[in-house]
């Protein structure tokens, strides 16, 4: 909540500290037209009543206000776009978990092997090619060569494919990172070598006594990583021309479009107040000294 | 350090990469002399890397694309430092309910997505700066040229580095929160010097060290930054040019022209690289006790 409130306050500031007026781009309109815009905006009140009636609205009507650059309500615009964005997201969050935690536990089974080095290379690697050069060489290289496959665009399921990989790229490779980490310093505690000193096998020792506690880094790093799903859906979707909420915040950035930035940001920072609460929980699940802490924020 | 093989293979290239694109790229072609009729050209021994869509010479552009990357990785990582020393020390050494309010605003500020917050500021600063270069090229008499281009880089220096403070400020905390303690700040203490006076003489000037090393971690971030900015079209603009920028013109004409996106997305990600290993290996070395996310 104090987190929503406060990146209201700042966007709207910032937003209306802006110079640009949202309709200085329409030159030919009339004096009295403008103001009558204006007021249907109500952007002709003082600021501080401005800056009430936003939040206002949101409670008692549901509303975030229209879109000045595309007449559009913007809860419109975030239904719509919304669940490709999701669909999007979920997909590369995937991949992350899918490609990122088993590399993970593979090199930190076999540490300091050219196996571990070699995974680890390539986790570095995969977090300083930013995804706006590996997204266009997968279409070149990729989308065009495999039947079936289109370069851009969005409706179909193999659709969802590409950008998604793209991606989720940036957080398999933290993940990868992090998951080693966890394992690492789970597997060099004693109930582990006494589990091994039972003869328990070493595949057993991973799945059953490791595993657990080694992915507490992994998942407290969910939050932040689907902050920054969110940052990159920005760059994918723009790439990869899916109609999605990131495509929207960059426009209105352009545009100087004030309540579809303000409405997209709230929307944002709301999604990640229940992401994290999400990951919160499942360290919880995971981990009982937490659990048992008393409760979670 | 110098046994961390990693870290001094890093610091060697980001050697290479500063002197070709501080010092080579004097000696090098103009980056923005247009010639249509050679566009596209291949690699030659006039042009190493080929030319572009325009005809420009690609390895000027990525050398002084690479000091606009460069430099605005660096000053915002120095905007950011002195934010994040200012704030970290206050509160470290104010404590009880000063720090726990002042941790309160960072913690806030940390969960909204930095993206999100660095493109809404960029696209207010723009505007500013805008106003701001027209008031100095006419009272001034600047060059009009030259405060042209500074318009579109000077608020991404900002727009990244009043937001890049956070972890920095956290740590800086830390740190100052185990030097109050020591022996050297009671002494200053019994002296009866001010408040002020020990934590800018005594304590900031200790915590200094570890923070420098820990915001060359920061400088790669902020590269990324820009360059995701720049490829969104809300960073620089021609006739300036960033590898981000440079990387989104190749991805135009990636169907034939693939060097123009691989070759400043190798520079880049090179450089990005480099950061990464040598603030790594720097930290593990100064063994500088950072909160690790």
């Amino acid at each position: 909540m104090l987190v929503l409130f406060a990146l209201y306050t700042i966007t709207f500031f910032l937003a209306k500290a802006m110079p640009g007026e949202p309709f200085t781009s329409e030159k030919n309109i009339s004096a009295e037209t403008k103001a009558n815009i204006r007021k249907l905006y109500g952007l002709d009140k003082p600021i501080w009543e401005q800056y009430l009636a936003y939040p206002k609205n949101i409670i008692t009507e549901g509303s975030f206000g229209i879109s000045t650059s595309k007449g559009r309500p913007v809860l419109d615009i975030i239904k719509q776009s919304f669940p490709n964005s999701l669909i999007l997201g979920l997909c590369a969050l995937g991949f992350a978990i899918g490609i990122g935690v088993p590399i993970g536990i593979f090199s930190a089974v076999r540490k300091n092997s050219w196996i571990d080095w070699a995974c680890m290379t390539v986790a570095m690697v995969g977090i300083c090619i930013p995804s706006f050069t590996i997204g266009p060489l997968l279409q070149i290289y990729v989308a065009a060569h495999i039947p079936g496959l289109k370069v851009a665009g969005w409706g179909n399921l193999e659709d969802i494919l590409l950008p998604s990989f793209t991606l989720g790229l940036v957080s398999a490779a933290y993940l990868a990172r992090l998951t080693r980490g966890g394992i690492l310093e789970v597997l060099s505690q004693d109930f582990v070598r006494t589990a091994r000193a039972k003869g328990v096998s070493p595949v057993q020792v991973i799945l059953k006594h490791t595993l657990r506690g080694g992915l507490l880094p992994a998942v407290a790093y969910l939050g932040p990583a689907f902050a920054a799903l969110i940052s990159g859906s920005f760059i994918v979707e723009t790439i990869f021309q899916v109609p999605g909420m990131g495509q929207h915040f960059v426009n209105a950035a352009t545009t100087r479009d004030e309540f579809l930035l303000l409405g997209l940001s709230l929307f944002f920072g709301f999604l990640i107040v229940v992401m994290n609460l999400l990951a919160d929980l499942l360290t919880g699940l995971l981990d009982p000294r937490v659990r048992h802490k008393g409760g979670t924020n | 350090m110098a046994k961390n093989k990693f870290a001094m293979g890093g610091f060697w290239v980001i050697v290479v990469m500063f002197s070709l694109c501080f010092i080579l790229a004097w000696y090098c072609k103009d980056p923005n002399q247009v010639n249509l009729t050679n566009k596209f050209a291949p690699s030659s021994a006039e042009h190493w890397f080929g030319t572009d869509a325009l005809g420009r010479d690609l390895f000027a552009r990525i050398l002084y694309g690479g000091q606009v990357s460069i430099l605005v990785g660096l000053i915002a990582t120095a905007v950011s430092v002195a934010i994040g020393i200012v704030y970290g020390s206050i509160s470290g050494f104010a404590g009880g309910r000063t720090d726990a309010v002042m941790m309160r605003i960072v913690d806030t500020l940390l969960a909204i997505p930095f993206l999100v917050l660095v493109i809404v500021l960029q696209a207010t600063l723009s505007d500013w700066s805008g106003d701001a270069t027209r008031w100095i090229v006419e009272n001034f008499k600047w060059d009009k040229e030259f405060t042209g281009r500074l318009t579109n880089i000077v608020p991404l220096f900002f727009a990244l580095g009043l937001l890049g403070w956070l972890t920095l400020s956290r740590i800086v905390r830390a740190q100052v929160m185990s030097i109050k303690e020591r022996e050297f700040v009671e002494a200053a203490v019994a002296l009866g010097y001010s408040k002020a006076r020990i934590l800018f003489r005594h304590v900031i000037p200790n915590v200094l060290g570890p923070t420098v090393v820990y915001s060359t971690l920061t400088v790669p971030g902020f590269i990324m930054y820009e360059a995701i900015l720049s490829f969104l079209g809300l960073g620089v603009e021609s006739p300036n040019s960033s590898w981000g920028v440079l990387i989104k013109e190749g991805a135009n004409f990636l169907e034939t022209e693939v060097q123009l996106l691989l070759l400043p997305g190798l520079f880049f990600s090179l450089t990005l690289f480099s950061l990464n290993f040598l603030g790594d290996g720097l930290r593990d070395a100064l063994d500088v006790k950072a909160a690790k996310d």
